[in-house]
């Protein structure tokens, strides 16, 4: 399993596009919303946790259709099936690997964009653990999307139709977790409710991910 | 003789042959009395006058939204076990006729919120998990019609299924958390004790079952035209063969 995750990611980083083009998505994103909504601090300031989050969310879906496309054009993902380690597992560390080239970055990337977003102070730390504790969630479910659509030709935005339904309540209680903090309140059931998504969806969404691999692979 | 044999498909349109005509006429019977009855022969509601017969299509409407995707849930169950095909039919035949009830509970809604609550959405918790079934619905259909392969397509929406019955209840307490909401509680529990009044329960009761009725009369005509489609393929393949 690590060698498989070692191989991932540098499939990732060293054939290009995948790592970095997730995280400018993200900061074009937050970009953008200022020239939508206009420059006033109060506004942004108000709206930064939703659009934070709503953009890690896009440009996590981004890279979803990546996750099993690569393996199965070159066959790489039948031999997954018929080596040793379940499939279960593959989809364990399918979804960590595209945790850490898209999600991770995004992380570490947010407190700059919350700042650009005029985000207020005693956030940051609450968007920095909320992403942290969030995005792992983005990525299961994200790879159970991919394992349902790896067999069409053309399953990207039916993957996006797919999954993003999936995503709202990731989405509910983390930006919940980031509006507390910015008005001052305590932010640690949401963010208690998060990991708690993120928990339940690595525990259950493998054997799920798995059986769609499984009927694709048939 | 167990109850899987009416699932064979020749077992299946033997029995739902007769079975049809009597579900389309007991709905259509059921719907006339209770409809006619809630909107010519109920008083105005005093405080929201004759808005209040909306009740009658919006609240069947939206129940049987919820069991329509219940059902998919179980025939998905039934085929991922038992793999009878008739069941995957039934459950691809269900999607349709509930997105079509989500949509009517969603219609119906806005149309009483527009006078009542002077808006015609609001970002109510049960508003919401409404769109998110709606959502969940396409995803479901449009799953379907992606795959070519029958028995592939039909495993991969079962899963899907299941997985969204999760994530459905999940969003709608998450909705709950998130949002305080504008509609009304239920008002027809059973174990409640202020309930709505016997004047508009019993015609709605009526217009309830006539929608029970309209599905199931709705699913078993959809499913038979699934098999015949089916076979028509199969003896299309069989002459191209041949």
């Amino acid at each position: 399993m690590i060698a498989l995750l070692r191989r991932d990611l540098q499939l990732a980083v060293r054939a290009g596009g995948g790592f970095g083009l997730g995280l400018a998505f993200f900061l074009i994103v937050i970009v953008l919303v200022p020239f939508g909504v206009g420059p006033e601090q109060a506004v942004l300031a108000r709206i930064a946790p939703g659009i934070l989050w709503v953009a890690a969310l896009l440009s996590a879906l981004l890279s979803l259709d990546r996750i099993f496309a690569l393996d199965s054009e070159d066959g790489s993902l039948a031999l997954l099936a018929t080596a040793p380690i379940p499939l279960e597992g593959v989809a364990v560390v399918k979804a960590a690997a595209h945790w850490i080239t898209s999600g991770l970055p995004l992380v570490l990337a947010a407190p700059v964009l919350g700042a650009m977003l005029s985000l207020p102070p005693p956030a940051y730390g609450t968007l920095l653990l909320s992403l942290l504790v969030g995005t792992p969630a983005l990525s299961m479910i994200g790879t159970f999307g991919a394992a349902l659509t790896v067999g069409l030709r053309r399953g990207g935005l039916l993957l996006s139709l797919l999954v993003l339904p999936l995503y709202v309540p990731t989405l509910i209680f983390g930006a919940e977790a980031v509006r507390r903090a910015a008005d001052g309140l305590p932010a640690t059931a949401p963010l208690i409710l998060t990991a708690a998504i993120s928990a339940g969806t690595f525990a259950l969404m493998p054997f799920a991910a798995a059986a769609g691999l499984r009927v694709n692979l048939r | 003789m167990s109850m899987w044999e009416y699932a064979n498909p020749r077992k299946f349109m033997e029995w739902t042959g007769p079975v049809l005509p009597w579900a389309f006429g007991l709905a259509a019977v059921s719907l006339t009395v209770g409809l006619v009855w809630g909107f010519f022969f109920t008083p105005d509601d005093f405080r929201q006058g004759s808005t209040v017969k909306i009740i009658y299509l919006h609240v069947p409407a939206a129940l049987m939204a919820i069991n329509a995707w219940f059902m998919m849930l179980v025939a998905s169950l039934i085929w991922l076990v038992r793999r009878h095909h008739v069941s995957a039919l039934a459950a691809r035949a269900a999607a349709p006729v509930g997105i079509t009830m989500t949509l009517m509970a969603l219609f119906t809604g806005a149309v009483w919120g527009s006078p009542m609550w002077g808006t015609w959405w609001a970002w109510d918790p049960r508003l919401t998990s409404f769109l998110i079934l709606f959502l969940f619905y396409l995803g479901y259909v449009a799953l379907w019609e992606a795959i070519e392969d029958p028995d592939t397509a039909a495993d991969l929406t079962s899963v899907l299924c299941i997985v969204g019955s999760v994530f459905a209840v999940l969003s709608r307490y998450a909705v709950n958390f998130w949002n305080q909401g504008l509609h009304q509680g239920a008002s027809l529990s059973l174990d409640a004790e202020e309930n709505v009044s016997d004047v508009f329960w019993f015609p709605l009761l009526v217009c309830i079952a006539g929608f029970v009725f309209l599905f199931v009369a709705l699913i078993l005509l959809r499913t038979r035209t699934e098999i015949r489609l089916r076979r028509i393929r199969a003896l299309d393949a069989r002459a191209a063969r041949a």
